[in-house]
């Protein structure tokens, strides 16, 4: 479904992403893995058209992205940020929020499409005319998945969409997403800092370090810490708690 | 204030409008709008601001009930009376009772006002937001025109444009309008320039909404509330200009009763006969005062920064 | 546990007047503190800053602060003058903060803020000041102390800077400290890194410690004790390595609906709220 080959970002003299290459089957769910700097959003940006430099191959769905991204592709491709907050427009309401993608692609009948969509993020309908400032940390998280959801993409892409929650909130929004996956076939990419949200969300991982991917993994190997570079090794003891004795150990990676 | 103001409702008002389940676009609206007006009613000098620009449009419609005399009738026999029973506010150098011309002059400010938001506040609007929103070297042209404008003083800009275009209250407003724009546009600018990377314009951008979308329907709505202030509190300032332009007879003309018209032809007589020029000069005082206070208030209400 | 007293909370309430009504955001906390690491652990909204911030006269302008019993050694924390709570802030209790973008002074060099910080509550000359601040930052396990300290804030990495912070904090030698969310803007190994400095440095030099965040897994593994508290009320308290029992259905919902490694796509158990949390007697 996804294809990406030796892709490879420059941020003006900042070479950020490395001869990246990895592709997603249907209905798969890919994760990647890093810390901050490790480029891991970025691939997301790039495959968006966020970014303008870049080199290398992306396919979606058998057909060759170019420089500029058609109206056609936002139907097939969508992404939920990571700060609730943030990716709300502050002066609409979660209405114009959710029609305004219905009515830019004339897919009509949008008033029945935004009660669907949030009917699938389960919202109800009472949510439909509140403004963001109105909701809570989950709800808003909410929103901005039915939002991605109402144009039926094939493809969702997830940018770190749980770390701004509490763990709470990320366990409900985590399990509405797996079922979301479930239901409608789609296809992820889920960016994370955090191994085990991602260890729980997908079958593939790749580890990002500097631009470059490090390691992959499956779920499977991750959860019995079968990782080869030191990078993923040190990751993944950090992921297990404060530890005084192992901290020491740590090696700076810039 | 609060209790006076919801009185004027229906008691089934108070619930439909705070209500946190709108039920539709219209009613979430109004709720908005009614925790602005709760907020805006709070302050004491706001609320005499805007009771000060209510009285300014009420004296503009109901002039020609109010005013007891004819503003252009002059009656030479009864030239440069003092304030009286008859002509409250006494009578000029042509007989012509103050009062009444005052009265009818609140509608060439008003008017002034009103054509120069019409008209400065979308341009700078459009020009700061398109600049803002796509840089380069989109935003070095119309910021450097811009520039040009926001160098000379307003009034000697004003002055010059008003004397190419010959004198006259419609070439006023012109030469006011094409001088009030740029720091209108700087604005603009600046809030774009804050909002235009944020993750809800990217958001909407993936949603396919095109540039003209974004800047109308995203950009445009973050800039409105310090432009609004900003204009409010300019509005004080263009009523100068323009009651400047007619006290140097390049604005209203001669029998109009614009009032910087009217303090310029008190002028000779200021010693002796202070009120032909000092009652319109306290109307503009009064109406230069409100539109500032009412702009304070506004900008406490509708600063992005300030909550929500 | 505790040898000797440090901190005594009482009933501790803060209440806070905004445009929207009345709000309680503490509701009768009570704890005793000891030389120790005592982890404050809750969800947004559950009142764990601002108990943090009422120990230290922080509470913001319109909120009031009510409490039994607030003391501090000797000192009653209620109702200190703003020249009392200067002997007590910074110099006996500090609090390093979230953000060190946000918390250190953008237009001063490192090395000045941590100077002034020293100077301020010890009367010595500028070189015996700077040799300390020199000393400081060395303990903070910072590579090139000297170049650090002429640099500006924005100079300096987000790990870097909240080791800064921690270096001006401890320089003045305090009692106790309240970290409120010290990492949580770090990258995991950066985070872990800078909290194994603050552990040494406490232990060494025998502070108490509250550290508050919203990361029960990392607080268990890094405290020897742990509130957990719930929409401004502590729900259970707990001894850090007896996590695995905790009682209170909060905490275990808390721990169970975090993901794990173990491979299972399952769906994760989800928190269900009972209101009786929020006002049952906790005994």
């Amino acid at each position: 479904m996804i294809e990406i080959e030796n892709l490879n970002v420059w941020f003006g003299e900042n070479h950020v992403l490395k001869d990246v290459s990895f592709d997603v089957p249907l209905n798969g769910s890919f994760g990647l893995v890093g810390e901050s700097g490790s480029g891991k959003s970025t691939v997301l940006r790039t495959i968006t058209g966020l970014v303008d430099d870049w080199e290398g191959r992306i396919t979606i769905a058998d057909k060759n992205l170019g420089p500029k991204r058609d109206i056609a592709f936002y139907r097939d491709v969508q992404m939920v940020f990571q700060d609730p907050f943030g990716s709300l427009h502050p002066r609409h309401t979660i209405d114009r929020i959710l029609s305004e993608p219905v009515d830019v692609h004339k897919l009509g009948n949008s008033d029945a499409r935004v009660i669907e969509a949030l009917k699938q993020v389960g919202l109800d309908n009472s949510f439909r005319f509140r403004y963001p400032h109105q909701l809570s940390g989950g709800q808003r998280q909410r929103v901005a998945i039915a939002r991605a959801l109402i144009l039926k993409p094939k493809i969702l892409l997830l940018d770190e969409p749980t770390s701004a929650l509490d763990v709470s909130i990320q366990a409900e929004v985590l399990n509405l997403l797996s079922a979301l996956r479930r239901d409608l076939g789609l296809t992820y990419i889920m960016v994370s800092h955090d191994l085990a949200v991602v260890a729980h969300m997908c079958d593939d991982i790749a580890i990002m370090n500097l631009g470059r991917i490090v390691e992959r993994a499956t779920a499977r190997q991750l959860a019995d810490g079968h990782l080869d570079h030191p990078y993923s090794q040190q990751l993944f003891r950090a992921a297990a708690g404060y530890d005084r004795a192992i901290i020491d150990s740590f090696v700076d990676w810039d | 204030m609060t209790q006076t103001t919801s009185r004027l409702f229906k008691p089934g008002l108070r619930p439909w409008l705070t209500s946190d389940t709108p039920q539709s676009r219209f009613q979430a609206r109004c709720g908005r709008a009614w925790m602005g007006w709760l907020k805006l009613a709070e302050n004491r000098l706001a609320m005499v601001g805007l009771g000060i620009v209510l009285s300014l449009v009420l004296v503009t419609l109901l002039a020609p009930v109010l005013a007891p005399y004819d503003p252009l009738a002059a009656d030479l026999t009864k030239r440069i009376q003092s304030p009286n029973a008859q002509h409250w506010f006494g009578t000029d150098q042509l007989g012509r009772d103050i009062l009444s011309r005052v009265i009818y002059g609140a509608q060439y400010t008003l008017m002034v006002v009103a054509l120069v938001v019409i008209t400065a506040a979308p341009v700078g609007l459009l020009v700061g937001t398109i600049a803002g929103f796509f840089g380069g070297w989109v935003d070095s042209v119309l910021m450097r025109i811009t520039d040009i404008f926001l160098a000379f003083p307003k009034l000697i800009l004003a002055l010059a444009f008003v004397a190419a275009l010959g004198p006259g209250l419609e070439n006023a407003i012109l030469a006011i309008a094409l001088t009030a724009w740029p720091p209108y546009a700087r604005i603009a600018r600046a809030e774009t320039l804050t909002v235009r990377k944020s993750d809800y314009i990217y958001a909407a951008r993936l949603q396919g909404v095109s540039n003209t979308g974004l800047i109308l329907g995203h950009i445009t709505p973050m800039c409105l509330s310090s432009l609004v202030v900003r204009v409010t509190l300019d509005m004080a300032g263009m009523i100068l200009i323009a009651a400047g332009l007619g006290f140097l007879g390049l604005g209203a003309q001669p029998p109009m009763p614009e009032w910087g018209a009217m303090v310029s032809e008190g002028r000779q007589f200021l010693l002796e006969q202070w009120w032909v020029s000092t009652v319109p000069g306290i109307a503009i005082f009064i109406v230069s005062l409100g539109f500032n206070l009412l702009g304070d208030g506004l900008r406490d209400v509708l600063d992005p920064r300030g909550g929500d | 546990m505790t040898q000797d007293l440090i901190l005594s909370v009482r009933n501790l309430h803060v209440g806070f007047n905004t445009a929207k009504g009345a709000i309680e955001a503490v509701r009768g906390v009570s704890f005793d503190l000891g030389r120790e690491r005592l982890g404050i652990v809750g969800e947004s909204g559950s009142g764990k800053s601002q108990t943090g911030r009422a120990i230290l006269g922080l509470t913001a302008a319109n909120g009031h602060i009510r409490a039994d019993r607030l003391q501090f050694h000797d000192t009653d924390l209620r109702n200190l003058s703003p020249r009392d709570w200067r002997k007590v802030r910074g110099a006996r209790i500090s609090m390093i903060m979230q953000d060190p973008k946000y918390s250190l002074n953008p237009v001063m060099t490192v090395g000045d803020q941590i100077i002034e910080a020293y100077r301020e509550h010890f009367k010595v000359n500028n070189r015996e000041a700077k040799r300390r601040a020199i000393e400081m930052l060395e303990s903070v396990k910072i590579r090139d102390p000297e170049l650090v300290f002429k640099s500006y804030p924005h100079e300096v990495s987000g790990g870097m800077g909240q080791r800064v912070m921690i270096a001006m904090m401890l320089i003045p030698e305090p009692e106790l400290i309240i970290a409120d969310e010290p990492t949580s803007a770090l990258d995991v190994t950066v985070q872990l890194q800078v909290m194994a400095i603050l552990d040494d440095l406490v232990r060494e030099r025998g502070m108490a410690l509250i550290f508050i965040s919203h990361d029960l897994h990392l607080v268990s593994s890094f405290c020897d004790r742990v509130l957990v508290m719930y929409q401004g009320r502590v729900v259970e308290e707990i001894a850090a390595s007896n996590l695995d029992q905790a009682q209170h259905p909060y905490t275990r919902g808390l721990l169970n609906c975090l993901p794990k490694m173990d491979g299972n796509h399952a769906d994760l158990p989800v928190l269900a709220r009972d209101a009786a949390w929020e006002t049952q007697d906790l005994t």
